[in-house]
């Protein structure tokens, strides 16, 4: 299995869980159909004229019903965003096979984890609606709640227990480290160049090889870069994660981003960014780190809220070895390769695990705080989206490009808060993409049939989709697709011994042949040709041991033979020999020789050669024994 | 010849003519021929040579075959072809691999070659090419070899020598030869693929430059011949260049436009919704079928449509350019490829899908675009093109992926159009449609003010500084500058880390002052802090920031509001002018210190008049001396007189001879008897003089400072100033030892060896 990622936009659909008791939250009203029906009324409340399921949040797991999860024997993580339905998988279907992942995808991933469990479980709901998910009566909700697919299968957030177990069957892997799958394939993650500790996977037999690309990133950020070369010479390159947002350039993003902030701060105001507590809030402060001082925004406090604030800031430091090239070269100085270290030493950047406690201290505005959760339904973020939203002098930016903003924002409208939208997405863009395959060259690309095509909201970019030769082979969800290659070869070992006892005879320069006998021994995909057993030496009466009854009979072996018949030659030496009256006909595939005194027939082909005569035993040896002259033996 | 120079002759060419003593650079050898130019042109060759053999010999011994380098021998040739023509050594000459000395041989062929035809042409008119003389036989031949030859440098050679010979000579004797040679360029068309298009294309327009066309109309025929055969790529040039022509028959010009516009139709062609929509080719000799002819690769293409822009750009302004302009279509065309460029554009054809892939993102083809659209502000538009114009112009500056130097492009191209929308011509108030866009572009300048990159807050502020400029007057434009954020952010970024953005800030906020359109600037840092004027902040910046771009643009402020009077200097323009004066004196800059000394001429010109000629009424004099002693004007002017950056010294020379023309001798007011103690003051200029500039000049009393002025020679002093401030180094004598020298070097390196 590649990835294990959870679709968090299904939580779009329900109402923010507000830290601080929020009377306008709790006094929506209730949802009544069209006819007055008002029985939805405590699970649906109404905001702005969206409908929003007021429940614990849920969320849309990875497909489940297409195979047995329990037969899965290994589960590849290309980065910390792509394993977040891992319990939902471990825990509950069965699975006892293991997880392969990078150290720093696991330690933020288990951050990510431990923030969402956090967020939610600090905020018990009563209340679970289940009532608005039933077909029939789905089908009469307004839209978006009305279109959402599967939301029989929806989930609640797993608990930290689950977690834990989850994150224990994971196998850690390094950059480049071979690992065997039962004999089969050799995997290898590589890095991507898109977050800590994210890989590629290369799938890998003796004579096929797979690529599997998803979230990497060809922009000098702070992971190691892409390892491209790794992947030439693939059979097939699956190719996934490449930016959500191709048309946003995340250096004017960036620029986009810091223009904002500076601008509001100045007014007065107080800008706000919902994250995620790892990734590229650490590129935002590395870059604001350059710009506070030359905005003259140095006396500005900034606020980066989270339970796993204080982890994420001092894992980033830790993991030298995963880091770019620049970054790494500092930890030697010795200097903390992030900047963000400065930021917190002089009091510019602070950190708290919530908006409880020492935060409410030093809370000074106006400010910048970094908190989540990017959907705004649950997290840190709700208070101040409840706190500044009804101020134009303050701004809520979105960096984060996995929610739509404007449907984040929908159960805080009416807003007068200033809305900004600068997704950071580093992943590959298509003209990355084209790049990269012209470099890697791979025989076939594998992809979503998004990629194929343009985004349908600007049709004409043809620009924006994967352009490649031969076409890329597209997939949807639940397809079920054959990879355009076969296994035609098996790589077999030859035991020393019987090595040795080998002859090779040259037929060709530079390609010699040899007869072997031997016994093929297969075990856990591993095949070995091993020296036959010598025949039982007949020991006068004695019973022949037992082990030996298994031993194939090696019949007596005919010669090979190799070679071409010329057939000039071949028809002057058939007259030496007294036949008359020879003819020779050209074939497609090489010739035919009559002898028509004979009714006999000779049929030469490139790999066969056949004599057709009327039950002349006699003569078919002679003509066989002719044949052969010209052929060598071995 | 210097007497210096003509010893220092022979050691020179005794090194030159010696193939063991390299001339390491030879930048020297092109002065030294550059020399001998001049000095062949002041005097007669023969008797330079005569009194100088060894230049003589020098030839000579050039020509002798030996391990010569090239350089040398190309030296020893163009040397000769100064001195009179060399005929017998250029023809092996020409095909040197190196450039230099290929083209040098060229050269000296249609020198010889001119030389030749110029004795016998004089008399007769234009001669029959078999009365040529042989020497000039003997060359064209050569060169009809050449372009009949397979090899394609050859041909290259042979159409650069024809290209200088029609270019550099104006006998009548080229119309014989273009009718001699004509009929072989006229083959090279032919050939599949045409050999040296870029030469053939210079040696059409050189043709068509001289006297040929007059009575050789065939050459329009091979002209129009050429540009239908040629790549888009490569008829660009030649197009662009017939129709800057002043005199060409008008169907070769339509071609030649049809040529230029036939890529911009097929822009336009591409996102057309109709078919028959007013393209850019009606009336324009253009094939309609030819629309599908951009490059199908992204380079090419790329270059065809930049090149295209970039030649319709040159040709907008000239009187000669095509008449009728299409303006309208060629508006649309600018517009569409900025569209595609950003992704906005909606194709209608394959075509259109193509330049869309290629196009996007493009940052060549964004600003030659916008470089283009700018030009087109010259001329008038449909209005709804207009609305375009400025709809995809803020679409460039709002875009978060504008690259700096585009968004560079995009404010330049703004204010041309800002600029060209004032109704009617000549009004300075702006019609309502550019009052809606400066309400937009003034959001966007807000942001663009606050981006982490340094060029765009520099290019903002400057965008900033001409609006304010052009516009700062007008009711509406003040009214939606001041509701902004804008003037107080121009003013925050005088504190900016970087020097070209305080320097470009302290531009603004002196504009924006001059308008009383600055808000006392206050930042987060410092809300509540004592608020400055205008006037202190510049100061601030002239005495304290430690680079030099800041402090000469606090000095262009400054002098600005001198001449302007703005209020600021008005209120104590003494006070203004010793505290500025004061920190211009001390600057470390030498540009800082000439401003200051313009900026005092001001002050003298407001003081005295600087219209009247003659001198100043004694009254206005000494009132104006006691002024300029006061706010201590002639310690810097006298100090400056022996900095040592020339350009000071010059500019205070200036100054004080301004102020001695004023005040003419009658006009002392000093009795005669009564004559003041100047002992002092030419003590410390002659300190001064001396490099002691530490020594102070005290107290000074006007009457003092006119004796001083008379008795100093000013007028030497500017002589000597006038001359540039190397010409020590840069005479023949110090060249001539530069190469001995640098010879004499190689030659211990030598010794050190053994």
């Amino acid at each position: 299995m590649l990835d294990c990622g959870l679709d968090m936009t299904s939580t779009l659909n329900f109402l923010p869980l507000p830290l601080v008791q929020s009377p306008r939250l709790s006094n929506l009203p209730g949802w009544s159909l069209k006819d007055g029906n008002v029985f939805l009324d405590k699970e649906l409340k109404e905001c702005s004229g969206h409908v929003f399921v007021d429940s614990v949040p849920e969320f849309c797991l990875p497909e489940t019903e297409l195979i047995d999860l329990s037969t899965v024997d290994v589960i590849l993580i290309s980065n910390y965003h792509c394993m977040m339905a891992l319990p939902y998988i471990t825990e509950h279907t069965g699975f006892t096979g293991t997880v392969y992942a990078t150290e720093p995808t696991v330690q933020i991933g288990r951050l990510l984890m431990e923030e969402l469990v956090n967020f939610i479980e600090r905020v018990p709901k009563a209340q679970s609606a289940s009532l608005w998910k039933n077909k029939d009566i789905q089908r009469l909700l307004p839209s978006p709640l009305k279109d959402a697919v599967e939301v029989s299968t929806w989930r609640r957030c797993y608990t930290m227990q689950e977690v834990n177990s989850a994150l224990s069957k994971i196998q850690l892997v390094g950059y480049s480290q071979k690992i065997e799958l039962f004999g089969a394939v050799q995997v290898t993650p590589l890095s991507s160049g898109y977050a800590l500790g994210s890989s590629n996977w290369i799938i890998q037999s003796h004579y096929e090889k797979v690529s599997y690309v998803s979230g990497s990133s060809l922009l000098t950020t702070h992971p190691q870069p892409m390892d491209q070369a790794s992947l030439k010479n693939s059979d097939v390159l699956i190719l996934t994660g490449l930016t959500q947002i191709p048309t946003a350039n995340p250096d004017g993003m960036v620029g986009e981003f810091c223009s904002n902030l500076a601008l509001t701060v100045r007014n007065g105001g107080n800008v706000l960014v919902p994250c995620y507590p790892s990734g590229v809030i650490y590129d935002l402060l590395e870059c604001l780190y350059q710009y506070i001082d030359s905005a003259g925004l140095s006396s500005i406090p900034f606020y980066f809220i989270s339970p796993v604030a204080n982890s994420s800031l001092e894992f980033s430091q830790i993991f030298a070895e995963w880091l770019c090239h620049n970054k790494q070269t500092k930890v030697y100085l010795p200097e903390p390769p992030f900047p963000h270290a400065e930021l917190i030493q002089t009091n510019k950047l602070k950190h708290y695990p919530s908006i409880h406690g020492d935060f409410s201290n030093d809370f000074r505005q106006p400010c910048v705080v970094f908190t989540g959760h990017p959907s705004l339904r649950f997290g840190d973020v709700v208070h101040f989206m409840e706190l500044w939203g009804k101020s134009s002098l303050n701004t809520v930016i979105f960096t984060e490009p996995d929610f739509s903003y404007l449907e984040a924002l929908a159960p805080y409208q009416p807003l007068a808060m200033k809305c900004i939208y600068c997704p950071i997405d580093t992943r590959l863009n298509f003209i990355q993409v084209s790049k990269l395959l012209k470099e890697v060259q791979p025989l076939h690309v594998v992809c979503p049939e998004q990629y194929t095509q343009p985004p349908p909201a600007q049709s004409h970019r043809v620009d924006l989709m994967v352009d490649c030769q031969p076409p890329a082979m597209s997939y949807r969800r639940a397809e079920v697709l054959a990879l355009p290659f076969k296994r035609r070869y098996e790589k077999i070992e030859i035991m020393p011994e019987l090595a040795d006892s080998l002859v090779p005879m040259e037929i060709k320069p530079g390609i010699s042949l040899a007869t072997v006998s031997a016994v093929l021994h297969t075990k856990d995909n591993k095949h070995v040709l091993q020296p036959p057993p010598r025949p039982a030496q007949p020991t006068g009466g004695k019973k022949r041991k037992r082990a030996s009854d298994d031993i194939p009979d090696c019949k007596v072996l005919k010669p090979l033979l190799s070679g071409s018949i010329p057939v000039d030659q071949f028809v002057q030496t058939l007259e030496k020999h007294g036949f008359s009256d020879i003819k020779v006909e050209d074939t497609a595939k090489g010739h035919i020789v009559l002898l028509q005194e004979a009714e006999t027939l000779i049929q030469i082909e490139e790999d066969s050669t056949h004599i057709i005569c009327d039950d002349d035993e006699v003569l078919r040896v002679r003509l066989r024994d002719l044949v052969l002259k010209f052929l060598q033996k071995f | 010849m210097d007497p210096e120079c003509a010893r220092l002759l022979p050691a020179l060419c005794a090194v030159l003519a010696d193939p063991r003593q390299p001339v390491a650079d030879d930048t020297c050898l092109e002065k030294l021929l550059d020399w001998f130019k001049a000095v062949t042109e002041a005097g007669s060759s023969l008797l330079l040579l005569q009194e100088n053999p060894c230049l003589v010999e020098l030839l000579f011994h050039v020509l002798k075959p030996q391990d010569l380098s090239s350089r040398i021998l190309s030296f020893a040739l163009r040397l000769a072809g100064t001195f009179a023509a060399q005929e017998n050594c250029f023809q092996y000459l020409q095909g040197d691999p190196s450039l230099f000395v290929a083209s040098a041989a060229g050269q000296l062929l249609v020198h010889v070659l001119d030389l030749a035809m110029r004795g016998p042409a004089k008399g007769h008119g234009r001669l029959q090419a078999q009365d040529w003389p042989a020497c000039a036989q003997r060359i064209v031949c050569h060169l009809e070899d050449c372009l009949c030859s397979e090899a394609a440098p050859r041909v290259t050679q042979a159409l650069h020598v024809l290209t200088t010979a029609f270019g550099h000579c104006h006998g009548l004797w080229t119309q014989g030869l273009w009718v001699q040679l004509s009929p072989l360029v006229a083959r090279l068309l032919e050939k599949d693929p045409m050999p040296a298009p870029h030469a053939l294309v210079e040696l059409l327009l050189s043709v068509a430059r001289s006297s040929v066309p007059s009575s050789n109309p065939g050459l329009w025929e091979t002209a129009a011949q050429t540009l239908s055969r040629l790549s888009p790529m490569q008829a660009g040039p030649l197009a662009a260049g017939i129709l800057k022509l002043q005199d060409c028959p008008q169907a070769l010009r339509t071609q030649a436009f049809g040529v230029l516009l036939r890529p911009l139709a097929c822009v336009l062609e591409a996102t057309a919704q109709a078919p028959g929509t007013p393209g850019l080719l009606e009336g324009a000799a253009g094939d309609p079928m030819a629309v599908d002819m951009l490059p199908p690769s992204k380079s090419a293409c790329v270059g065809l449509l930049c090149s295209t822009l970039a030649h319709l750009e040159l040709l907008q302004p000239l009187p000669q350019r095509p008449s009728p302009w299409p303006q309208a279509p060629l508006l649309a065309a600018a517009v569409t490829i900025l569209r595609f460029c950003n992704g906005s554009a909606a194709p209608s054809s394959e075509v259109g899908g193509r330049l869309c892939a290629m196009l996007v993102g493009c940052v060549r083809v964004q600003r030659a675009a916008l470089d283009f659209l700018g030009v087109l502000s010259q001329g008038l538009g449909p209005r709804e093109l207009v609305t375009q114009v400025f709809a995809v112009l803020l679409e460039y500056l709002m875009s978060p992926d504008s690259s700096p130097t585009v968004l560079k492009k995009a404010f330049q191209a703004t204010l041309r159009w800002l600029l060209s929308s004032a109704v009617p011509p000549g009004c300075c108030d702006l019609e309502p449609r550019a009052q809606l866009v400066l309400r937009e572009l003034l959001a966007v300048l807000q942001k663009r003010l606050c981006s982490p990159c340094w060029e765009v807050r520099d290019s903002g502020l400057e965008f900033l500084t001409q609006m304010t400029r052009r516009w700062g007057g007008q009711a509406g434009f003040r009214q939606t500058l001041l509701a902004s954020e804008v003037p107080k952010l121009a003013s925050q970024l005088l504190q900016d880390p970087e020097s070209y953005v305080r320097a470009s800030a302290v531009a603004a906020a002196g504009q924006l002052s001059s308008q009383g359109l600055l808000a006392a600037p206050s930042s987060p840092e410092h809300p509540a802090g004592p608020q400055k004027t205008p006037l202190e902040e510049l100061l601030l910046v002239l005495t304290t920031d430690s680079e030099g771009f800041p402090r000469r643009a606090a000095m262009r402020v400054f002098t600005e509001w001198l001449r302007d009077g703005h209020m600021a200097v008005a209120e104590d323009r003494e006070r203004f002018m010793a505290r500025v004066l004061q920190a211009a004196s001390g600057d470390l800059d030498w540009e800082v210190r000439v401003q200051g000394l313009e900026l005092a001429l001001i002050f003298l010109q407001q003081l005295l008049g600087a219209r009247s000629p003659g001198a100043a009424p004694p009254g206005a004099l000494a009132q104006a001396l006691r002024a300029l002693c006061r706010v201590q004007l002639f310690e810097f002017a006298f100090r400056s007189l022996f900095d040592c950056d020339r350009p000071v010294a010059q500019k205070s020379c200036d100054l004080l001879l301004f102020l001695r023309a004023k005040a003419a001798p009658s006009s002392s007011p000093q009795e005669a008897g009564d004559s003041p103690d100047v002992a002092p003051v030419e003590a410390a200029l002659q300190r001064w003089r001396a490099g002691e500039q530490g020594q102070p000049l005290g107290e000074l009393a006007p009457e003092a400072v006119l004796a001083v002025l008379r008795s100093m020679d000013l007028e030497a002093l500017r002589d000597t100033l006038a001359e540039s401030s190397d010409h020590v180094e840069r005479s023949p004598q110090s060249l001539l030892q530069d190469v001995l020298a640098a010879v004499g070097v190689l030659g211990d390196n030598e010794a050190d060896c053994y």
